[in-house]
């Protein structure tokens, strides 16, 4: 029984704490981030999504973009934290799934008032991979077929010439 | 009495806007060129489609409506106004096989996004999309830039004489050199040299900034296209947010600003005129309205505290109004940001800078700061005339590339676009408003739309009604052709039917 009450009491406590601090340890998507900006200023966020574009590397630091499914947000982060990423989304690749724990900053005073997370620590949900793309058959006959129409009438066009 | 259009005349323009068709054709050879390259095949195959169906479509034209006669004045006009809903439809060819466009309408409504330079986009997935069809976006923007007859007469055309009548048709009032043609292709000219050069600056900003050189300098040339053109697609869904650089900001400010300059005083300029930007009415009226706007975007700002620090202030305000008021549309925030965190006053600013415009004869949209300065002129002659005596002799002058007085023709001319614009703008805000958005955010869209800026506050997405996705393409096409050669073609129609 008292250990019961012992563990009721140490969440309540750390939910406590937790909201004390600022932290919304629930993922929060890019589109809550934006449209409620000033809410989470500051705070401690858990975002996902998919890495997209290029990891830039600045310094010791570098820039990642991760998009959710309706927008993609700046992260920036530890060269280290950096090269845990392999893939970025690109029209070869689907990127890494992350996700990403930092402070949330609606206008970032070191990065020229962006909208960003300054991350503290990503984890990797799911990793990115390589598309196979096979050559999409119906679009090549239907390539053969125009340019057959257009090759004959050029050639009775040129005949008649 | 109005004369019903007769069959010589659907003809004439038939086989001029074949030609035009041809030439757009031509153009889709660049990305199947650019796709082999980097080894996209089922890139490749869209554009080998889009290139075909145009081909077939041109030749047929051709074949159907041959004529050696000349155009006149309404059937160039009409020609024009077709060619640009002609490119937006062929256009849409290849980004609509592509299945990144919900719908064939959406892929129209990128197209013509693209070639009136406007950049609002209905593109689904953005960053997974091939690099030919990102280019191909902002390709479309370098050519719509330019005009889309432009290029016909630059490359496709031998002289004949109703060149100048399209030329004109295609918003384009003023001869940089006496001959149509050649000053197509100084138009080129300039464009080219400026891209290589763009291209340069912003593909060692990105190699700097961290991106892969082959990576940074595509999206140089892609960025260039869309600031020199004014028109505001990006190859990544943030726009140049993505990018997390200023210097990569203060570039695209410097090519926005080239972008909104009259090609005639790029000429100029090139030509050792240097003093002309100083004295040019529409260099001026620019300043002074930048100077204006950005002081009511600021007094928004400074307003709320959506900015606290002044240098932040500066670079989020600035760089948004630059990119309003050139029509490009490049964002360095999100567009619900607009409406998050951007008070009304600093939103009234960006409006009135879209509204405004850049030079004539450059690749901007909007109502154009000529006609602002010789608004402004007249109403300065109208005051003296009150100060003065009645018996006192009033002229006013104004410098563009030389001194011109001011007549009562002008003012009218330029009177009537204005009001023109304000229809459209105002057209475009009621309907957005009847499908439920606040008149602010109605008026910014459709400002953005029919002044071709591209800067979004978060209506134009793919959920949107297909009546105000319409009323958007529509807007965007007519701002482009500034009216004429659209009132022409809708005289054509009305003729059509009820001429005798």
């Amino acid at each position: 029984m008292k250990t019961g009450f012992g563990i009721i009491y140490l969440v309540v406590f750390l939910a406590v704490l937790a909201s004390a601090q600022g932290i919304f340890a629930q993922n929060i998507s890019s589109k809550e981030l934006i449209d409620r900006a000033s809410q989470y200023d500051g705070k401690l966020v858990v975002y996902s999504g998919e890495a997209v574009g290029e990891v830039m590397p600045r310094q010791e630091f570098a820039w990642i973009n991760v998009h959710d499914g309706s927008n993609a947000l700046g992260i920036w982060l530890s060269r280290a934290l950096a090269q845990e990423i392999n893939f970025t989304g690109s029209f070869q690749s689907r990127g890494d799934f992350l996700e990403v724990t930092g402070i949330f900053h609606r206008a970032c005073p070191e990065h020229g008032g962006d909208l960003d997370i300054h991350a503290q620590g990503i984890r990797m949900l799911r990793k990115g991979e390589v598309f196979q793309y096979k050559i999409n058959l119906d679009k090549r006959n239907l390539t053969l077929v125009l340019l057959g129409i257009l090759s004959i009438w050029t050639l009775t066009l040129l005949k008649r010439k | 009495m109005i004369l019903r259009p007769r069959l010589e005349d659907f003809k004439i323009i038939g086989f001029y806007l074949g030609k035009i068709i041809l030439g757009l054709a031509f153009t889709m050879a660049i990305p199947i060129a650019a796709g082999l390259c980097f080894g996209e095949l089922n890139p490749t195959l869209d554009f080998l489609i889009g290139i075909e169906i145009s081909a077939l479509l041109g030749l047929l034209l051709l074949k159907i409506c041959y004529t050696d006669k000349d155009l006149n004045w309404m059937q160039g006009m009409i020609v024009v106004s077709l060619s640009w809903v002609v490119a937006m439809l062929l256009g849409a060819i290849p980004l609509y096989l592509s299945g990144h466009w919900r719908s064939y309408l959406d892929a129209n409504f990128d197209a013509m996004s693209g070639f009136a330079t406007t950049g609002l986009s209905l593109v689904q997935d953005l960053d997974h999309l091939s690099r030919t069809h990102n280019l191909w976006r902002h390709l479309i923007m370098f050519l719509g830039g330019q005009g889309i007859v432009v290029i016909a007469l630059s490359f496709f055309v031998r002289g004949f004489s109703g060149a100048f009548k399209m030329y004109v048709g295609e918003a384009r009032d003023e001869k940089i050199l006496p001959n149509v043609i050649h000053t197509s292709r100084f138009i080129w000219l300039v464009s080219i040299v400026y891209l290589i050069l763009g291209t340069l600056a912003l593909g060692i900003t990105g190699i700097f900034d961290g991106m892969k050189p082959v990576n940074s300098f595509f999206h140089g040339a892609c960025v260039f296209m869309a600031a020199f053109d004014t028109g505001g697609f990006a190859p990544q869904s943030q726009n140049i947010l993505y990018y997390h650089s200023s210097v990569y900001e203060a570039i695209t400010v410097i090519i926005m600003l080239l972008g909104a300059l009259n090609f005639k005083l790029h000429y100029h300029l090139w030509t050792g005129n240097r003093k002309e930007i100083f004295r040019n009415i529409e260099t001026v009226t620019l300043f002074i309205t930048i100077i204006a706007t950005f002081s009511i975007v600021a007094a928004g700002l400074a307003q709320i505290g959506s900015y606290p620090q002044s240098g932040i202030l500066f670079r989020k305000g600035f760089y948004q109004l630059i990119s309003g008021h050139t029509g490009t549309g490049f964002q360095t925030v999100y567009p619900q940001q607009f409406i998050t965190d951007w008070s009304h006053l600093a939103l009234a600013g960006v409006v009135g800078a879209m509204a405004l415009g850049g030079a004539i004869c450059s690749t901007t949209g909007a109502v154009k700061m000529l006609r602002i300065g010789i608004i402004c002129k007249a109403f300065k002659e109208d005051l003296k005339r009150i100060i003065m005596p009645e018996r006192a002799i009033i002229i006013e002058k104004f410098h563009h590339i030389r001194e011109v007085f001011l007549e009562d023709k002008m003012v009218r001319s330029a009177l009537m676009i204005t009001l023109a614009y304000i229809i459209l703008y105002g057209i475009g805000a009621l309907i957005g408003m009847f499908y439920g958005y606040p008149f602010l955010n109605a008026l910014f869209e459709s400002t953005s739309a029919a002044a071709n800026v591209g800067l979004s506050c978060g209506i134009t997405n793919i959920a949107m009604p297909n009546a105000l996705k319409i009323t958007y393409i529509v807007q965007m096409w007519a701002g482009r052709l500034e009216f004429m050669s659209v009132f022409t073609i809708i005289g054509f129609f009305v003729a059509s039917l009820k001429g005798k």
